[in-house]
């Protein structure tokens, strides 16, 4: 950008990733617009749809921003052993594949799960997981890790120096320093979740228990596959991106600027420690919610792990190398893309979260038909759309520590006349070196689990880890796609943490 | 093992390979993901046909039925598609509107409980719908009987998976202009509606809900590759929704001979001896060996239901209508 004061890099890798992300967004949609045949509307179904998707988001966004709000608090002010293996592990439900969550959820909460045996015991009626309220509980437990490492990664920002001049000054922390960091963190991380749970589909249809819950990512899927009506898939995959854009123009407005000023990166000290019960309550209270679904996913697969076909194993060794084809790139782009910064980036940015995944697939599909078999390619595409679709991960968790560290040191940079490439390697990179490593695990673990896109490609030789496990499942194999699940989880989370880790690394905290 | 690679960088020299193998004429098939996989009939059914065809058999799997559907209706005339198996008798009239099919042109003696005559599609397994529960439970014998009682169900959704597609057909079958009232009343045993065969099945096992929408065959699984006879297939009075899967010729194949040959190796001995314990369906054409042991166990239907294709695709829509409007009261 011309008008801020700092060095000017080169222009086309934020350029390149922008039209990536085009591409694969609206391009995608255009492709199956472009091959419908445009004769009827929506109908009133599809409506009723819109309305319970919208309904389920907002709740479900709110739930989990609220419920993070306190956890994310109690990890800031708190230090004991095993935090940061805490941390790490908090994250784990948001990179765990959709069935494998669902049936990790129903052991708690299901009719035949832990919550009900233990109300059995003490005599009380058992409770019915499914339904809005199911919908709800299981995004929550999808996406409120997520809430709570945005909103840490929010309060770890805040510098050391701010706080011993409020200590100094006794003055109010919650209005001066901590409200503000807030008015600045939330509102995307609530975007963000919202659009997540927009284009939910299966924990939507499976947890609310019926035609009654269903999303518009169904409609389209419904008028894909049932209906093959491209026109109508078409319509409906619209009317997600002007939710999800003025969803962005609604976060980007309630926005704060967040005022707080530079440090010297020091660990903080607080004072105002009182009352550790509270904050250690909200901590078990969370890792139990969070991590109980997960230990029931080990313990299933556990025995089933040594028993898998090898075929698996090849299948795991094909996902590794996608989960790292794409960090690589999602990393690169959400780079390009932050230096650049500004609103048309922040739009982009958040463009492939309100892609429908069966659109996205459709539409590539129809791109590259006419020119390769698709089986070739399904793995570069898959790298590609992975990528892009964690693009707004890195990118939430990038941007404002890249536009940080321009409002910070942009001037003395440019008045030093350093070259634009020292620029990026000595000021930026090792400034934002534990985004970096918290956004390429994300996108790892992320692309790890996807199955949307492989699933349209995949021949027998491209078959990546999820989908070999759906194909378990599919043939009666439940126990074997239980290990397959195990150990899905398990390298996505290994994945995660090594890059987690390496952003660490030097770090104080 | 083909000659593929994993890297996207040298996809290039893969297709130089694929090239230099063009002696060997390939036969494509289209198919679903289960029946490729390692357990499904397709490496046996590759290894068979390859024997005596000298022709590379190639699968090309696209999730399930209906997604296979989509697919080639995606791919268009273009497809390099010369077969396309595992359509279902809901999706033949969808299938044949593309124009897409050739006549199969071949006469075989079906072991099916109804007459077959359609000219494209040429059946190779079939089974019927069926709620799978626990043995030893209560079981009802009708789907009315079903909805009166506080038995918990899983059932798939019908936009998205074709045993729901199923059930909903089978209500519509039996129970015509009353079917609004059937699924009102079974609303409160159904626990939750998912988008896959497998969701509902592994909800089932797990204890979720005392019966799952499945087949008669699948105690059959159970019994034969698990040794466990827990499962049951639940007979009811109104009679089984049957699906039938069946396979075409692509008008537009560049391997019209090798099509025609598969389709009559599909009816028999070396395809059909697979099917029971890879498939886990009736074979189309019962093997000179009979159907493995543990099928003999499996409940028989006194009265097959099933809809002609254009009676399926014409009632499809409303009947979908009556299921959503019912559901979410």
């Amino acid at each position: 950008m011309a008008h801020s004061a700092v060095p000017v890099t080169a222009r086309w890798p934020d350029a390149a990733s922008a039209v990536l992300v085009l591409v694969l967004t609206l391009g995608t949609l255009g492709a199956v617009a472009w091959r419908a045949e445009w004769d009827a509307g929506l109908a009133s179904a599809d409506w009723a749809a819109i309305r319970f998707t919208v309904l389920q988001a907002l709740l479900s966004a709110l739930l989990s921003v609220l419920l993070a709000i306190p956890v994310a608090r109690a990890l800031a002010r708190r230090r004991f052993w095993g935090r940061q293996l805490l941390i790490t592990l908090l994250g784990a439900p948001f990179l765990l594949p959709v069935i494998v969550a669902v049936l990790g959820l129903l052991a708690i909460f299901g009719r035949a799960g832990l919550l009900n045996d233990v109300l059995a015991s003490l005599g009380i009626a058992p409770i019915s997981i499914f339904g809005l309220h199911g919908v709800v509980l299981a995004h929550v437990f999808f996406n409120m890790p997520l809430a709570v490492r945005f909103i840490l990664q929010g309060w770890l920002s805040i510098p050391a120096e701010r706080f011993r001049l409020a200590a100094s000054l006794n003055a109010p922390i919650w209005r001066l320093l901590e409200w503000p960091m807030l008015r600045a963190v939330v509102p995307s991380t609530f975007l963000v979740i919202f659009l997540l749970c927009l284009t939910s589909f299966a924990v939507a249809l499976t947890m609310g228990g019926g035609p009654r819950a269903t999303t518009v990512e169904l409609a389209i899927y419904q008028a894909v596959r049932f209906d093959f009506d491209l026109g109508r898939a078409a319509l409906l995959a619209c009317i997600q991106f002007v939710l999800c854009v003025l969803g962005a123009a609604l976060a980007w407005r309630v926005t704060g600027n967040d005022p707080v000023g530079t440090g010297l990166d020091r660990v903080v000290q607080r004072w105002d420690l009182a009352r550790p019960a509270v904050d250690y309550c909200v901590i078990v209270l969370a890792a139990i919610f969070l991590l109980l679904p997960l230990a029931m996913i080990v313990l299933r697969g556990l025995p089933e792990v040594l028993n898998m076909p090898v075929m698996v194993w090849a299948a795991a060794l094909r996902s590794v190398f996608v989960a790292l084809g794409s960090a690589a790139l999602c990393i690169c782009m959400a780079l390009a893309l932050a230096l650049r910064g500004g609103l048309m980036v922040s739009v982009v940015g958040v463009m492939p979260l309100a892609a429908s995944g069966l659109v996205v697939g459709t539409g590539a599909f129809l791109l590259v038909f006419p020119f390769i078999r698709p089986a070739d390619v399904a793995l570069l595409v898959t790298i590609l759309v992975n990528a892009t679709l964690a693009l707004p991960f890195a990118l939430r968790s990038l941007a404002p520590a890249v536009a940080q560290i321009k409002q910070d040191y942009g001037r003395l940079a440019l008045s030093l006349g350093i070259a634009k490439t020292s620029w990026v390697r000595l000021v930026i990179l090792p400034r934002i070196r534990r985004p970096l490593g918290f956004s390429a695990g994300l996108a790892a673990a992320l692309s790890m689990g996807d199955l949307g896109v492989i699933a349209l490609f995949a021949g027998q030789s491209e078959e990546t880890l999820p989908l070999a496990m759906y194909r378990l499942m599919g043939a009666y194999r439940m126990g074997s796609a239980a290990g397959a699940a195990l150990l899905l989880v398990a390298l996505s989370f290994a994945l995660f943490w090594i890059c987690d880790r390496w952003g660490r690394t030097d770090a104080d905290m | 093992m083909k000659p593929t690679t994993y890297l996207p960088a040298v996809a290039g020299l893969a297709l130089c390979a694929t090239g230099a193998m063009a002696e060997t004429p390939v036969l494509q098939v289209m198919t679903y993901d289960s029946f490729v996989s390692e357990w499904g009939p397709g490496p046996a059914v590759e290894a068979a046909f390859e024997a005596e065809c000298a022709c590379d058999l190639q699968f090309v799997g696209t999730g399930d039925g209906a997604a296979l559907l989509a697919r080639l209706q995606l791919e268009g005339p273009r497809t390099d598609a010369d077969i396309v198996l595992g359509l279902d008798t809901n999706l033949t009239a969808a299938a044949r509107e593309t124009g897409l099919f050739a006549p199969h042109g071949v006469e075989a003696d079906l072991d099916l409980p109804i007459a077959w005559t359609d000219a494209e599609f040429l059946p190779f397994d079939w089974g019927y719908f069926a709620f799978v529960g626990n043995a030893g439970a209560e079981a009802p014998a009708s789907l009315q009987a079903l909805a009166d009682s506080d038995t918990k169900i899983v059932i798939q959704d019908p936009r998205s998976s074709t045993p729901g597609l199923g059930l909903l057909m089978w209500v519509k079958t039996a129970y015509g202009d009353e079917a609004p009232a059937l699924w009102a009343d079974l609303s409160d045993n159904i626990v939750t509606v998912t988008s896959g065969w497998s969701e509902a099945y592994g909800m089932f096992l797990e204890g979720e809900a005392d019966a799952v929408l499945s087949y008669t065959t699948s105690p059959a699984y159970h019994l034969i590759a698990e040794e466990d006879d827990s499962k049951v297939a639940w007979a009811f009075d109104e009679g089984h929704y049957m699906q039938v899967e069946v396979a075409g010729k692509v008008a537009g194949t560049d391997q019209p001979a090798l099509a025609d040959q598969f389709l009559a190796f599909m009816v028999s001995e070396g395809f059909q001896s697979v099917i029971p314990t890879t498939n886990w369906m009736y074979p189309a054409v019962t093997p000179a060996g009979g159907l493995p042991d543990g099928f003999e166990t499996l409940i028989t239907p006194d009265t097959s239901l099933l809809l002609s294709p254009q009676d399926a695709s014409a009632m499809r829509d409303a009947a979908l209508d009556e299921w959503r409007t019912a559901l979410s009261q």
